[in-house]
């Protein structure tokens, strides 16, 4: 080899030293775990559901709308946006919202009718059925309500795996929200999400994922969420993060069989729902699911048998992920110290013997 | 063999007349015009027909995937367990340009071209399975370093590179290109050394990707030692993927390989193999207890086959030296130990979500489409091997 052994260990040298000042991955790249200070969420409660799908049927036309998180434009607008990496503001409404009309006998392409989260419907709420399902919010022979979102989590999973930045949890309101044109399409969203909430576009040809974004571009226009705006008894209800969290603590701590006027829409709301306060199962869900998580749920049986994942640890996952990622610069200067030696030592027999430029012959 | 300056000119026919020169490897006396590659061809074109339709029809229509299952076969098996076939280069490559082990130089180009079709197989396959093919490399531009796989692309980008750089001298050699040659001699060291880094991390990175899901991922499998899981067994796997090219391509290529090469290599073997066991037994311990291998019947049965295959028989073959010197004995192991270490990536990516996935209603069987193209990325590692084979001189030792 024609390079001589100093040459080669000062250039390692060099390398190091470059690895070790750009390398290093700097400690803002970590994702905070702290509520941001004007976060907004909902409180659902489970004990209030009628089943009656109002904010099912509402969120899926507020978000068929320009800005909302089910509207598409077409497939040479967006696909336009991924290569050039930008964003364009678009305005020409959908001819319909995206309805799932399949898989219901009965129901040719009449009503919509979701079985589940899809890439076609953000927000669903399930049944729970048992025995004779006689009493609402009772396990055995009861039946019960659930609605699945997103749950907008203060250190989001999905936001930290992704590889395209496609995630991004605004800063102030704490609203998880997606910007289709970054995306790839590597799934890893759906992968880590512990709740299993994001869904994919699995028929379109450029395809989106698809969740809650905490109608994001109502926010903007001062309103709130469509799902809380037309809830009729005030399960779903829109407001501040930490207030919410006292109310569903007050909730839960509450007497069975009092009266008390649930707000109706917003926590703030001077509409009520005047009801006797029914048994609250399990606990508060979303105060340390995952590290916590803007939208909060109560219920009158334990979550897992509404289908929730029972296993979700409590810490903020993207640790998980970060224990590995902080060493990654270490590796490299690693190999190349201890590479070099090695070689150093290795081939100091070689130094002027035959055998030094035959790797190659 | 046909002159091709008379069609394309003298310079350009000049080049393609010196690629298709295969004096060098006459003595290997490779065929190419036999009913195996005729089958590889035909699996091949399966493949290429499945990515167009892929390409074209989307998603749904090609594969089975579903929002409880978003990672399938060519996850698993073409990228998870394709980058793992590759980890011989690394360590041939760092044992012969660092660590300056001669003996093992006469198989380093052929497993430095192996792993380069196994990166080549994962790259072409992943980015048909993402669903937005055509701006697969939108994370090279928009960085977000929280994120594995963006850590995971840039090593793949980037090791293909390396590894293409470390395969280049064969062609060059080949045209008689001597300022490229000196050119790459002089970094050939520096390559290596990069490319031992990011093997390390990219085989890492790939069980790193699996952290954050404890509460989908079966416990038989999650632990926070997963990356260094993939890693250890990756080298297993590797080590075990040269000795098994070498004795392939020495029975049906016509040339030798030393024997103290290939104990050499299953000594690797056996040790990392050793090492890799006891943090299998150790995750089983600490985490689920022995009890959950018989709680859940299936899952329990995979991660014994797994085990079995892989691990318990190579090492208990191996330990002994009469085996570690028996071409036939070495041969077979290093088969058992691609087929355990290839089960493991499937059980990590398929069938570890499945308690998950079938508690809330998800099920998934590949597609008859995802096998066809799995298979065509098959053949196309073997014949893209093959025709290097017959045309670069990729066993240098042999006839020298």
């Amino acid at each position: 080899m024609s390079i001589s052994r100093r040459k080669f260990l000062k250039g390692v040298a060099a390398g190091s030293g470059l690895v070790l000042a750009a390398g290093v991955p700097s400690v803002e790249a970590r994702m905070s775990k702290e509520l941001p200070p004007e976060a907004v969420g909902l409180l659902y409660d489970a004990t209030l559901c009628i089943g009656c799908k109002s904010c099912m049927v509402n969120c899926k036309t507020h978000n068929s709308v320009p800005g909302g998180a089910l509207y598409k434009e077409g497939l040479v607008p967006s696909v336009a946006d991924s290569l050039q990496c930008k964003f364009t503001e678009k305005k020409e409404t959908m001819a319909s919202p995206p309805y799932e009309t399949e898989g219901v006998k009965g129901n040719d392409g009449i009503w919509d009718a979701s079985q589940d989260l899809s890439g076609k419907t953000l927000s669903i709420i399930k049944a729970y059925r048992n025995g004779t399902a006689e009493k609402k919010d009772t396990a055995i022979n009861g039946y019960a309500f659930v609605k699945q979102q997103c749950m907008h989590c203060i250190t989001p999973a999905c936001a930290s795996v992704c590889p395209a930045g496609a995630f991004t949890k605004d800063p102030k309101n704490g609203v998880v929200y997606y910007e289709a044109y970054r995306c790839i399409g590597c799934r890893y969203c759906q992968i880590a999400c512990p709740f299993n909430l994001p869904r994919y576009e699995w028929d379109a040809l450029w395809p989106e994922v698809r969740k809650c974004q905490m109608c994001r571009h109502r926010i903007k226009e001062g309103k709130y969420s469509a799902c809380a705006e037309f809830c009729p008894t005030g399960a779903t209800i829109f407001g501040k993060v930490t207030d919410l969290r006292e109310e569903a603590k007050k909730r839960f701590a509450m007497k069975p069989g009092t009266m008390y006027d649930f707000p109706i829409q917003t926590l703030d709301s001077k509409e009520t729902n005047p009801q006797a306060v029914a048994a609250y199962a399990d606990k508060v869900y979303g105060l340390t699911e995952a590290g916590g998580t803007q939208n909060i749920m109560l219920s009158g049986i334990s979550f897992e048998l509404l289908g929730l994942n029972k296993d979700i640890p409590n810490g903020a996952l993207p640790d998980l992920t970060w224990a590995y990622i902080a060493k990654v610069p270490w590796v490299f200067l690693g190999v190349a110290l201890g590479g070099t030696t090695l070689y150093a030592i290795t081939h100091r027999k070689d130094k002027n013997g035959k055998e030094k430029g035959d790797i190659h012959d | 063999m046909i002159d091709f300056t008379t069609y394309v000119g003298p310079k350009l026919g000049g080049v393609v007349n010196k690629m298709l020169d295969d004096s060098p490897s006459r003595n290997l006396d490779i065929k190419m015009d036999t009913p195996f590659t005729r089958f590889l061809i035909f699996l091949m074109t399966g493949a290429a027909v499945v990515a167009v339709y892929r390409v074209l029809f989307g998603l749904k229509a090609s594969t089975n995937m579903n929002d409880y299952w978003p990672w399938g076969l060519w996850i698993s098996f073409d990228v998870l367990g394709g980058v793992a076939m590759a980890a011989g280069a690394f360590l041939i490559a760092g044992a012969v340009y660092i660590l300056n082990l001669k003996k093992y130089k006469c198989i380093a180009r052929a497993s430095i071209l192996n792993a380069f079709f196994g990166y080549l197989l994962a790259a072409i396959s992943i980015t048909l399975d993402i669903g937005r093919t055509a701006v697969i490399w939108h994370p090279l531009v928009m960085w977000q370093v929280n994120s594995i796989m963006f850590i995971v692309a840039v090593h793949l980008v980037l090791y293909l590179t390396t590894l293409a750089t470390e395969s280049s001298p064969m062609v060059f050699e080949k045209l008689g290109w001597v300022r490229p040659l000196r050119f790459l001699s002089r970094i050939m060291v520096g390559a290596v050394m990069f490319g031992v880094a990011l093997s390390l991390l990219h085989q890492s990175s790939l069980g790193a990707n699996y952290l954050i899901v404890p509460s989908k991922l079966s416990p038989l499998w999650y632990s926070k030692i997963m990356p260094y899981m993939f890693l250890v067994s990756a080298i297993m796997m590797g080590l075990s993927m040269v000795t098994f090219e070498t004795i392939l391509t020495g029975k049906v290529f016509n040339h030798k390989t030393p024997m103290d090469v290939l104990s050499g290599l299953s000594r690797g073997v056996l040790y990392t193999g050793c090492v890799y066991f006891v943090m299998k037994i150790w995750i089983l311990v600490s985490g689920p207890g022995v009890g959950a291998l018989f709680n859940n019947g299936f899952l329990g049965a995979m991660w014994m086959i797994e085990m079995a295959v892989g691990v318990v028989i190579p090492i208990i073959v191996l330990a002994k030296k009469a085996n570690r010197e028996n071409l036939d004995a070495i041969f077979a192991v290093s088969i058992m130990v691609i087929i355990g270490v290839l089960f493991n990536r499937l059980n990590v990516g398929i069938f570890a979500m499945s308690d998950f996935a079938n508690r809330v209603g998800g099920d998934y069987i590949p597609s008859v489409m995802e096998f066809i193209l799995t298979a065509g990325m098959i053949a196309f590692a073997i014949l893209g091997f093959k025709v290097c084979a017959k045309y670069l001189d990729l066993f240098p030792s042999t006839h020298h």
